[in-house]
């Protein structure tokens, strides 16, 4: 910048032309995102209207299914959805970051490469191999370790309503398998916001004598803290829309229950299962449950950019 | 001028390949047309073989079935999207008017016993009334050495121990369907009123039983559970080996499920003129009482001519040649009497 007098030429003719064709394409293709979600979300409510015109409210507040008597009440799915949700990112959160700490703080660089390109291509395989091998697999091995653990905490009065007794199919068994397949879209952006912490400021940690834990403790965690939060909501958006692993090893059961280890059913699992039999009322019900779907998932969407936008703006803001 | 002789050309063309002196057009071999079909999943493996024989000998045809469940194939074929749908079930009336292409057909195909399948060691042969199932699947009989199930199985009766798992689809099925219909009629409201769960593709189970994706699904909960017990197709029964019950029928008589048995079962059902008919609970000492129908439904009027001669002569071998192709995929044959009337039916499909 020193030494030079003469403000730059301004951009003129052909070049203006060109900006403001980028522009609008580019306000074009951002309105496209909008119309397509404005389109689904009125053709879906449209055609669930006959399901919620007949049970209202009470179609999130009302725990009875029964088309034959046209009942159509999603509270246990809608409850299966989050609770299996939530032990996914009780498992997976922990091991994602602590995976996104390892390949970035503490791996030597030449073995760096192939452990993310392991976890990555977990992101791969289609959803419905883990479910076979959750159901083929998992179910049946877990049975013994879930009476194990049902009867080790049976004195204790807490634990003892959570985990209870089971057939293998259940909330924690589609938890544990929705927690493998969200681990490697955690880990990816968690690395991604990890991998953002100045240098300098790490080192500086160290020549003020912080130990390796007490630098990470100290400088990277909350350096990343709001990075990660988003990048946790984008895995609970995968896990709550996730369908063919979660339809297979849920149970199916109508079914509202604090024990962990009970069948359930989540929304997305009962739409795929009904769909092919479904008529008039029922099949209104069930788009119904999709636009409940539709609905927390945006919610979900929602907030994780409300918060990695803030988190975007406070790293700003601090330089 | 150019395209007038270049059509001209093509048509020399084509007539020289199917020449042979055959100007009639009316040989088996010069159907054409497209016919596709979706619905039931139970008949599905029978139309496969079926369609897979039948395009041996009409290769200018093609014929599609796609499947997705009986429901799927109603509301297909109400919306036109399909020429022929698979249903287990009949169309309730108040639905008649949905159908866009007017006046529709039911073509019954084949049948087969819907079985009931346990896993119980050490134990080949178990007798079941309707009553005792129905106990069962409501979570009223939860023990195997109950009393209800003991006074059937008196020789048995000192292996009969354990919890019974409780194993039924978690998809809305036609198999569901006629079961709970088949409890529904035999121990229903209007039959001494054990079953309350009622009839459909599927019902608000109790919470503490098991559900399994298809049949394949349910058989799989009962081959890894001791003590399950669930309600399978024939076919995947006898596919993946399972143990089933003798179910009792309307005359007390415990049938085991044979193909045998379900003819039996038509046998003794009543047809309607439309060639609907319930062969569940069927009359005659040797019916297997859960016996499922499935039918082809085709509208009456079709779109051209073309489309209604492939769709007749399709539907012909299905009732004809290709019924001697069911045992082999573990369905039963209609009856010939059943199957000569649906034959007659056939002249009711026209093109304007």
């Amino acid at each position: 910048m020193t030494g030079s007098t003469a403000p730059p030429a301004p951009f003129t003719g052909r070049v203006g032309r060109a900006d403001a064709a980028f522009r609008y394409a580019t306000i074009a293709a951002g309105l496209v995102v909008l119309v397509v979600l404005g389109a689904i979300a009125v053709t879906t409510v449209r055609r669930a209207l006959p399901a919620f015109d007949l049970m209202g409210f009470r179609f999130l507040t009302s725990s009875r299914w029964d088309p034959n008597a046209d009942q159509f009440g999603a509270k246990a799915f809608l409850y299966g959805s989050l609770v299996a949700s939530a032990i996914a990112l009780v498992i997976a959160v922990p091991v994602s970051i602590g995976i996104a700490l390892f390949t970035t703080q503490v791996v030597p660089a030449r073995w760096r490469r192939p452990i993310i390109y392991t976890v990555d291509l977990l992101a791969v395989v289609p959803s419905v191999v883990f479910g076979l091998w959750g159901i083929l697999v998992f179910a049946k091995v877990v049975p013994g370790f879930y009476d194990n653990i049902a009867s080790a905490v049976h004195p204790i009065p807490g634990l003892r309503s959570l985990f209870g007794s089971s057939h293998g199919r259940s909330y924690m068994t589609a938890g544990v398998i929705l927690a493998v397949m969200i681990t490697p879209i955690i880990t990816s952006l968690a690395r991604e916001v990890i991998d953002t912490c100045s240098p300098s400021d790490r080192e500086g940690a160290y020549a003020l004598g912080a130990t390796r834990w007490e630098m990470i403790c100290g400088v990277v965690l909350p350096h990343a803290k709001n990075g990660l939060v988003g990048a946790v909501m984008l895995g609970l958006g995968r896990a709550m829309g996730e369908t063919i692993a979660v339809a297979l090893v849920i149970g199916s059961a109508n079914n509202i229950s604090a024990n962990l280890f009970a069948s359930g059913d989540a929304l997305p699992a009962r739409i795929a299962n009904e769909w092919g039999e479904a008529e008039g009322n029922w099949r209104a019900a069930l788009i119904g449950l999709a636009v409940t779907l539709f609905a927390v998932t945006i919610l979900v969407n929602l907030l994780a950019a409300f918060i990695v936008n803030r988190s975007t703006a406070k790293s700003q803001g601090a330089r | 001028m150019a395209t007038v002789s270049l059509v001209a050309i093509v048509l020399v063309g084509l007539l020289g390949l199917t020449g042979c002196g055959d100007e009639s057009g009316g040989g088996t071999d010069t159907l054409g047309g497209r016919l596709n079909g979706s619905g039931a999943t139970f008949p599905k493996t029978f139309y496969e073989v079926a369609i897979y024989e039948f395009l041996k000998q009409h290769q200018a045809t093609t014929i599609t079935y796609s499947g997705g469940g009986s429901g799927k194939g109603r509301t297909d074929l109400q919306e036109n999207v399909v020429d022929w749908a698979g249903s287990d079930g009949l169309v309730k009336d108040a639905d008649r008017v949905k159908y866009k292409g007017g006046e529709f057909l039911y073509f019954p195909t084949v049948i087969a016993p819907i079985t009931v399948a346990y896993n119980l060691s050490g134990i080949s042969e178990l007798n079941l009334s309707p009553a005792t199932i129905a106990k069962i699947f409501q979570r009223e009989v939860t023990a195997w050495d109950d009393p209800a199930i003991v006074a059937e199985n008196p020789k048995v009766a000192a292996k009969l121990k354990g919890g019974i798992t409780v194993a039924h689809r978690s998809d809305g099925s036609g198999t569901t369907e006629n079961f709970t219909k088949f409890l529904e009629k035999a121990v229903g409201t209007n039959a001494g009123g054990a079953w309350k769960l009622k009839s459909g593709s599927t019902v608000d189970w109790p919470a503490d039983t098991q559900a399994g994706n298809g049949n394949a699904g349910v058989s799989q909960i009962v081959k890894d559970t001791k003590g399950a017990v669930g309600y399978v197709d024939y076919s995947d029964a006898v596919a993946t080996e399972m143990k089933f019950a003798a179910v009792a029928n309307k005359t007390g008589a415990y049938v085991t499920p044979t193909l045998a048995g379900a003819s039996a079962a038509v046998e003794g059902a009543k047809i309607n003129d439309d060639l609907s008919y319930d062969p569940l609970w069927a009359d005659g000492a040797a019916s297997y009482p859960i016996t499922a129908p499935t039918w082809i439904l085709v509208y009456a009027k079709q779109g051209t001519a073309t489309q209604a001669e492939t769709l007749r002569s399709f539907l012909l071998y299905l009732l004809t040649d290709a019924q001697k192709l069911a045992d082999s995929v573990d369905y039963a044959a209609i009856p010939a009497s059943l199957a000569a009337r649906a034959v007659t039916q056939l002249d009711r499909i026209t093109a304007p």
